[in-house]
């Protein structure tokens, strides 16, 4: 179907971030009326790409043609100028403008020439034609905020229609859409191609990716590792692909078995529209992960288990015992502890020194009985105990600011913090998340240090790898409800990735 | 799923209460005035209400557009003594004509330097810089004016006293100023962009909002009400002792709030502001009337204050909790 001209070559792009390489030498081609999608595991560069072509980073080397001519955007603007437009996952609408201002707010048409008036009649009309374009039916001067998500979706590809984009770049436009809004959202992808218009199409849908796309094109760690027309594809072929190389040994081993003894038990836990009827038990010494694709509910549900959100209906217990009121406080004195996935804006003061952040959750069983004065003394002694246990990179733990520390020392600082309560239970929300792989293996081995002890540890990861590699069982969720639980011995990658799109799967095959 | 639509339309019902809590809230001030006071509720006291407001409205207009970039101007008060101090001390008995366009030039470069720091200094708060310039200017005018009181010339006395049409000169500024920032707001390319720019900085400059421009002009603009705002209010009382305008910026927070502006940004705008401010003088001249304890005059515009800003916080959290992004998408 890729009968039109080419319009996009990329060749040998290259880009790295602080000397890791994300790109490595891609190259491919996009004609007109073409929609291809690009598919790879969190962390491929399947982003990295989108936003060079987006003009939002610079490649390090390699070029790209647009229409015969080389294209380099130095920013978001140039990109729309050259007609290529970019639908970014999180939508760039503006919830107190209609629909009309929204589409025009980075170029309003004016009135009688040159009067700074905006020409209401005339992005009315515009919009108007725009909506009918993507089959929206609001007048064009309501409010964006009382449109649903999926509408909003249309309302910014409408926006890409107004300024005439040759090309429009959809970065996983269907994880919070409805099916029937997705179904709206392919109906009028179809109509762009017959206008020519050439699509790349980013999402962790496989079953969408073969069903809306003319190709594919498969990244895994930077490089282009396979490709070709979706009748050469499967999702299973698509699976092996993304997943491809074997895991060495980048973990630790750990020799302890896990206990029978429930530690966290989780029982029906329900929050509409978050997690539905999510049961499993924690046992001692045991880690247990928790797969998922982004946006499955997996962090939401860490936080539900901590108390800092809320849930309808279900049980939590810890050790056996019921919670009565499950808030952070009662999940920390019962040897709770969540590490955040944002270590940087909530599990860590960035402005203060490692001593005032690990101190912050106990401060009080460091306070003099009678007084309520902190013994910094005590406090620092262990401060420096816990750190050197951590193999903390620094010794200077009283005026060395958390916000001069690598990604992987911060966050030992955050383990560090919660191991001066002695908690018996983690909540770990993608502990490993932008360090490097030394430091992940120092992480590593401080959770096996902890299950040693006997603590029950939750491990929410994106990277499969790591969980097949550090967890006993591994669970699996799917919007919001747990799709499938995965013990040691038959691990499989590809399964388990399986399990975790499968209702996508079944909504493909029973779409054809 | 009974109990589903109850509760959305229980929730629909407390936006609609806290969205026209304003009116709410004005109609109960006139309804308990009007059967305490005889006086209250006629014609020649309700031009005097507006009167009495209009210097605040027209500063609070001026603040409404700072706040819905997300920023704060405490300064107002202070900007106010200083044009004064100037009118009274240099400018002298400068007709109208001459004085008023350098009346209002003064507020906008006194505006302009809040705006200027705003944009450079991004890591501090506006709130910050706007208290440093609320002293800074404080004392300058006390400097100016040796602490005592000043006075101005006829020629601007003689505006207090001018109507037209049979309506005060002070009540003409305040719906010109009025009507200019309603349209700037709703029907110029920058006021869409104010609003958006305070609804998300970020998207505002992917979306190529000139950000920087935007911000510094809302505090020009807030500079030059709050000229403006000194210009009426000193025609009304002939001279300025040494707290001329001092707390001002309370009263014009609070009606640009209480009209329905939001702290974060992003919702409200000048209708609502107009309300709040006459709102805010209704109470007073209510408490008058009344012959109220003039010790509880203070006691009862600080609960409207803190009322205002209690439903702004709510409107806010129920905004929140209705934006909050469901997982599981439920098929109705």
């Amino acid at each position: 179907m890729s009968s039109g001209a080419e319009i996009l070559r990329v060749e040998g792009l290259s880009k790295s971030f602080f000397g890791v390489e994300v790109l490595h030498q891609v190259s491919f081609a996009l004609h007109q009326g073409e929609t291809i999608g690009l598919v790879g595991e969190n962390g491929s560069g399947k982003s990295t790409m989108m936003n060079i072509l987006g003009g939002i980073h610079k490649a390090d080397a390699g070029s790209i043609t647009l229409a015969g001519e080389a294209y380099v955007p130095g920013g978001p603007r140039d990109a729309q100028a050259a007609g290529l437009a970019f639908i970014h996952q999180e939508l760039n609408l503006f919830e107190n403008l209609s629909i009309e201002e929204n589409v025009f707010v980075s170029g309003f048409p004016r009135r009688w020439g040159r009067l700074p008036l905006i020409d209401r009649g005339r992005i009315s009309e515009r919009t108007r034609q725009l909506l009918d374009m993507v089959d929206v039916r609001y007048p064009p001067n309501t409010l964006v905020g009382r449109l649903s998500q999926g509408e909003r979706q249309l309302v910014e590809i409408a926006k890409a229609l107004s300024v005439d984009a040759r090309i429009i770049l959809f970065d996983e436009p269907t994880t919070s859409l409805t099916r029937r809004e997705t179904a709206k959202l392919f109906e009028i992808m179809e109509r762009l191609r017959v206008q020519g218009i050439a699509v790349i199409y980013v999402s962790h849908i496989l079953g969408d990716v073969l069903r809306v796309c003319d190709g594919v094109q498969v990244l895994r760690d930077g490089h282009l590792v396979g490709g070709g027309t979706r009748d050469e594809m499967t999702i299973e072929s698509l699976i092996s692909m993304m997943v491809g190389r074997q895991i060495e040994n980048l973990f630790p081993e750990r020799d302890t078995k896990p206990s029978v003894a429930p530690a966290l038990t989780v029982e029906g836990v329900t929050q509409p529209g978050v997690v539905k009827d999510v049961s499993f038990i924690l046992h001692e010494s045991e880690v247990l992960g928790l797969a998922g694709l982004m946006g499955a509910g997996r962090s939401e549900l860490a936080r539900i288990l901590f108390g800092l959100d809320p849930f309808e209906a279900g049980s939590i217990s810890v050790h056996g015992e019921v919670l009565e009121t499950v808030t952070p406080e009662t999940c920390m004195a019962r040897g709770m502890a969540f590490l955040t996935e944002d270590r940087r804006g909530e599990g860590l003061l960035m402005e203060a020194s490692i001593i005032d952040n690990a101190g912050l959750p106990s401060l009080q069983s460091y306070a003099n009985e009678r007084t309520g004065w902190i013994d910094r003394t005590k406090l620092a002694a262990d401060v420096a105990d816990v750190s050197r246990r951590l193999q903390v990179n620094t010794t200077d733990y009283g005026s060395m600011l958390v916000k001069n520390l690598s990604g992987g020392n911060q966050q030992k600082v955050v383990i560090g913090k919660w191991l001066l309560r002695h908690p018996k239970v983690f909540l770990l929300d993608e502990p490993t998340r932008g360090i490097d792989v030394g430091a992940k293996y120092e992480i590593y081995k401080i959770v096996n240090d902890l299950v040693a002890e006997g603590a029950a540890i939750l491990f929410i990861s994106s990277e499969m790898e790591e969980l097949i590699g550090m967890c006993d069982r591994i669970l699996v969720m799917n919007r919001g409800e747990i799709t499938g639980i995965h013990h040691r011995h038959e691990f499989d990658n590809e399964k388990i990735l399986e399990t975790a799109m499968r209702t996508s799967l079944d909504d493909f095959e029973r779409s054809h | 799923m009974e109990a589903k639509e109850q509760a959305a339309r229980r929730r629909r019902w407390t936006i609609l209460l806290l969205q026209s809590a304003p009116l709410i809230a004005f109609a109960l001030v006139l309804v308990v005035f009007a059967s305490l006071s005889d006086r209250f509720f006629t014609l020649s006291n309700f031009t005097n209400i507006v009167t009495q407001s209009s210097h605040i409205a027209i500063m609070a207009i001026g603040m409404t557009f700072v706040l819905l970039t997300a920023g704060i101007d405490l300064s107002v008060g202070a900007v106010m003594y200083v044009v004064v101090a100037v009118l009274a001390l240099v400018l002298g008995d400068l007709p109208v004509l001459m004085a008023f366009p350098l009346v209002a030039l003064l507020g906008l470069a006194l505006g302009a330097v809040n705006g200027f720091f705003v944009v450079q200094l991004r890591g501090l708060h506006p709130f910050i810089i706007t208290l440093s310039t609320l002293f800074i200017l404080r004392g300058l005018a006390l400097w100016m004016t040796d602490t005592r009181m000043v006075f101005v010339e006829e020629p601007i006395m003689a505006l207090g006293r001018t109507s037209y049409f049979g309506v005060p000169w002070a009540i003409w500024m305040f719906l010109a100023v009025f009507v200019s920032a309603w349209l700037v707001l709703r029907e110029t390319p920058f006021g869409r962009q104010v609003y958006a720019v305070g609804q998300d900085p970020v998207a505002a400059a992917k979306a190529g909002i000139n950000v920087p421009m935007v911000l510094f002009a809302v505090y020009c603009i807030c500079g030059l009400c709050a000229a403006l705002g000194g210009l009426v209010s000193i025609a009304q009382v002939a001279a300025a002792s040494s707290t001329f305008g001092f707390q001002k910026e309370f009263p014009v927070i609070a009606a640009a709030v209480l009209g329905g502006t939001s702290l974060f940004g992003g919702r409200g705008g000048v209708v609502g502001t107009v309300f709040g401010a006459i709102l805010i003088q209704t109470v007073e001249n209510g408490l008058v009337m009344t012959n109220a304890n003039p010790y509880i005059y203070p006691l009862v515009t600080a609960s409207i204050i803190f009322f205002a800003v209690l439903i702004d916080s709510q409107r806010s959290r129920i905004a929140e909790a209705m934006r909050r992004r469901s997982i599981r998408v439920e098929e109705g």
